[in-house]
């Protein structure tokens, strides 16, 4: 082994370590220190200062004290209101999960199925809107669905309905809401998972007497988990922390979390209850975040097999 | 190399020099949404060459959120008196320079000493402007349902379940503010508004409520004014100067909504809005500037014009439309005024069982 070779070796080694390096340092300045940060803000007091809460650490009579109160972890237990309301947004955010399955299945199913060249148009539409600002997007639903909007002008204007309906600030406003923003999420992983698969599958179960519907039971469906998976995941784990959504189109009674954080911080001005409530959402989605990437990894490593 | 130091050193110099002798000609203010004339900005920019940055907000809380954490970026803003008292007990404001206020004698010298109790020796703020929380209604709608035998002038059209019921249908909203909400109910069941007792809050306040609660659309404290003006809700429990707007922006429209604002018999809450510059404002000589301008006789009665809200400059009485001078409901007579309250400075626990109660009705929990 010459110089040069050893010079190469070393680059390449060191290649490896920095792309591995650059996903892990913008985890860690992006995700792992701003969660310590409001980690350590949930084990303060609030108070009138700037800012509102205490420091946990304190040097006195050289005598250097950390303290960690667990007031707004117990406060939490005990106001009900938090309980009902991680309830309220898991089934909120798992029907709006189920809603862009059913919806967004046979859309990536369609599109899996143009010829190639098609394909690619289609899917241009389906990420098309998303090139508009999510906030405008919603903000527009607001005038789709009023009292004196869209939907109720056209249906009175037809005579379908004399009264308008009351769909604004209602849960089904809401559903509309997630589905509408999230349904590409549920769509682009789906099609590509769809999209790998092998036709000559079909063909032979066609070959040997299975009906299509019995073949896409049999074999498409179960192929494709891997894909819903990580669909139902990228909808379901940011539906469940949703504030903008609820709190433009939902009522005052619809109960998420995202918004009794916002009025904690805002309204009560508590921003050590407020971060205690964000670490315990942080947890709650820990399971379903383990579960897709336990179907990511196990994807990939069938995917090397293949090769 | 040695050339390209001394250059750097140079500049660095220059700047530092212009830094103190000049503030840029930039100026960032944050004001609530809908409360400035059209033309105030562009006057004081013709006027100064300073060129005015200008962001809104609606709600009180999310202003307190910004400057709790330091560093807003704002050389002035806009939070209601109760908030302000909170704030400089935070300590995120910076005296006032009168020496820099030449107008500053144009304050009306009574409110000035009324609002010490908020802000003492009127050290930090300045008033700018000040209206009541009091009830908007589509007098059609609500006639056609009530018949003209209406409670008109009574708090019991948001607070009567029987009569809420009756108007559910065309909408009832409420301000999404329960430091102001909480003191009116408390007026309205004839107990003391600025009371603190949260037996009180959690018993007759939020029985009250909760019995009116299905009857309410929504809790917000900007929508309702478009809702309003185009007839989409018919009460709405909101600040004097909004709800006017509606009513002029339902007259611009010709749409056959008439609507208008009640200060309710029983008595509603007073409040100011204060003008004061954050401790870390990065120009506060064009701060105080602006805040001459604003003190300014011609200034604000074109504001007050605009938005129909009263200042806190008298001189500038004479020139604001008597429309608006000659309206009980904008202007208070002293009979009205005997009924005004202003609202309390709310201690954390406090704050923090109202909030919650406010969260938990708003849900329907």
């Amino acid at each position: 082994m010459n110089i040069a070779q050893v010079f190469t070796q070393t680059l390449k080694q060191s290649g490896k370590k920095l792309v591995v390096l650059l996903p892990f340092s913008w985890l860690l300045v992006f995700f792992l220190i701003p969660f310590l940060i409001v980690l350590q803000i949930s084990f303060s007091e609030s108070r009138i200062a700037q800012p509102p809460f205490t420091d946990l650490t304190s040097f006195v009579d050289d005598v250097y004290t950390i303290s960690l109160n667990l007031f707004n972890y117990i406060d939490l237990y005990e106001y009900d209101l938090y309980l009902s309301g991680y309830i309220s947004s898991v089934k909120i955010a798992f029907t709006a999960t189920t809603l862009c399955l059913l919806i967004g299945y046979p859309i990536a199913y369609a599109i899996a199925k143009l010829p190639p060249h098609t394909r690619n148009l289609a899917l241009m539409l389906v990420i098309l809107p998303s090139w508009t600002s999510f906030l405008i997007r919603i903000y527009a639903w607001i005038g789709i669905l009023k009292q004196n909007g869209l939907i109720n002008n056209a249906l009175m204007g037809l005579g379908v309905i004399e009264q308008p309906l009351e769909i604004l600030h209602t849960p089904i406003a809401v559903y509309i809401g997630i589905v509408y923003a999230y349904l590409p999420f549920m769509v682009l992983p789906i099609y590509t998972n769809l999209v790998k698969h092998d036709s000559s599958l079909l063909e032979a179960a066609a070959d040997l007497g299975a009906r299509p519907i019995g073949s896409f039971f049999k074999i498409t469906l179960p192929l494709s988990v891997s894909g819903i998976v990580a669909g139902s995941m990228l909808v379901f784990i940011p539906s469940v922390g949703e504030f903008v959504i609820p709190e433009l189109l939902g009522g005052p009674d619809t109960l998420m979390i995202g918004k009794l954080l916002w009025s904690e911080f805002f309204n009560a001005r508590n921003w050590p209850g407020a971060s205690a409530v964000a670490v315990v959402m942080l947890l709650l989605l820990i399971l379903p975040i383990t579960i897709f990437q336990r179907y990511q990894a196990k994807d990939l490593e069938e995917q090397a097999n293949e090769h | 190399m040695k050339a390209i130091k001394k250059l750097a050193l140079a500049t660095a110099c220059a700047v530092a020099t212009t830094g103190a002798m000049a503030e840029e000609k930039v100026l960032n203010v944050y004001n609530w949404s809908d409360y400035i004339a059209e033309d105030t900005l562009a006057n004081f920019e013709a006027e100064t060459g300073i060129k005015v940055v200008y962001d809104v907000f609606d709600s009180n809380d999310v202003l307190e959120a910004k400057l709790l954490s330091g560093k807003t970026g704002y050389d002035v803003v806009v939070p209601s008196a109760t908030f302000l008292a909170r704030q400089i007990q935070a300590g995120v404001f910076q005296p006032l320079d009168r020496s820099k206020l030449p107008q500053y004698e144009n304050l009306d010298a009574p409110m000035m000493e009324k609002l010490t109790s908020h802000d003492p020796d009127n050290a930090y703020s300045i008033p700018y402007l000040w209206g009541t929380t009091g009830i908007g209604i589509n007098v059609g709608q609500v006639t056609e349902r009530l018949g003209e035998d209406m409670p008109a002038d009574s708090w019991d059209l948001v607070f009567n379940p029987e009569i809420a019921a009756k108007l559910a249908d065309c909408g009832i909203t409420m301000l999404d503010a329960w430091d102001e909400v909480v003191p009116t109910v408390l007026n309205y069941l004839g107990e003391d508004p600025k009371s603190t007792d949260t037996a009180l809050l959690n018993g007759k306040v939020k029985d009250t409520l909760s019995a009116v609660r299905p009857h309410i659309r929504y809790f917000h404290s900007s929508q309702y004014i478009n809702d309003l003006a185009n007839g989409d809700v018919c009460v709405t429990v909101g600040w004097s100067g909004d709800i006017l707007q509606a009513m002029d922006r339902a007259d611009e429209a010709e749409n056959g909504v008439e609507v208008s604002y009640v200060i309710p018999k029983e008595g509603a809450g007073l409040w100011f809005d204060m003008l004061a510059i954050p401790k870390d404002a990065s120009h506060p000589e064009n701060a105080h500037k602006f805040l001459d301008f604003l003190m300014r006789k011609d200034v604000m009665a074109g504001i007050s014009n605009y938005v129909w809200y009263p200042n806190a400059i008298p001189g500038s009485k004479e020139m604001i439309d008597e429309e608006i001078t000659s309206d009980p409901s904008i202007y208070p007579t002293p009979e009205v005024e005997k009924n005004l309250f202003t609202f309390p400075v709310y201690a954390p626990k406090f704050d923090r069982a109202g909030s919650r109660m406010w969260t938990a009705l708003k849900s329907g929990k």
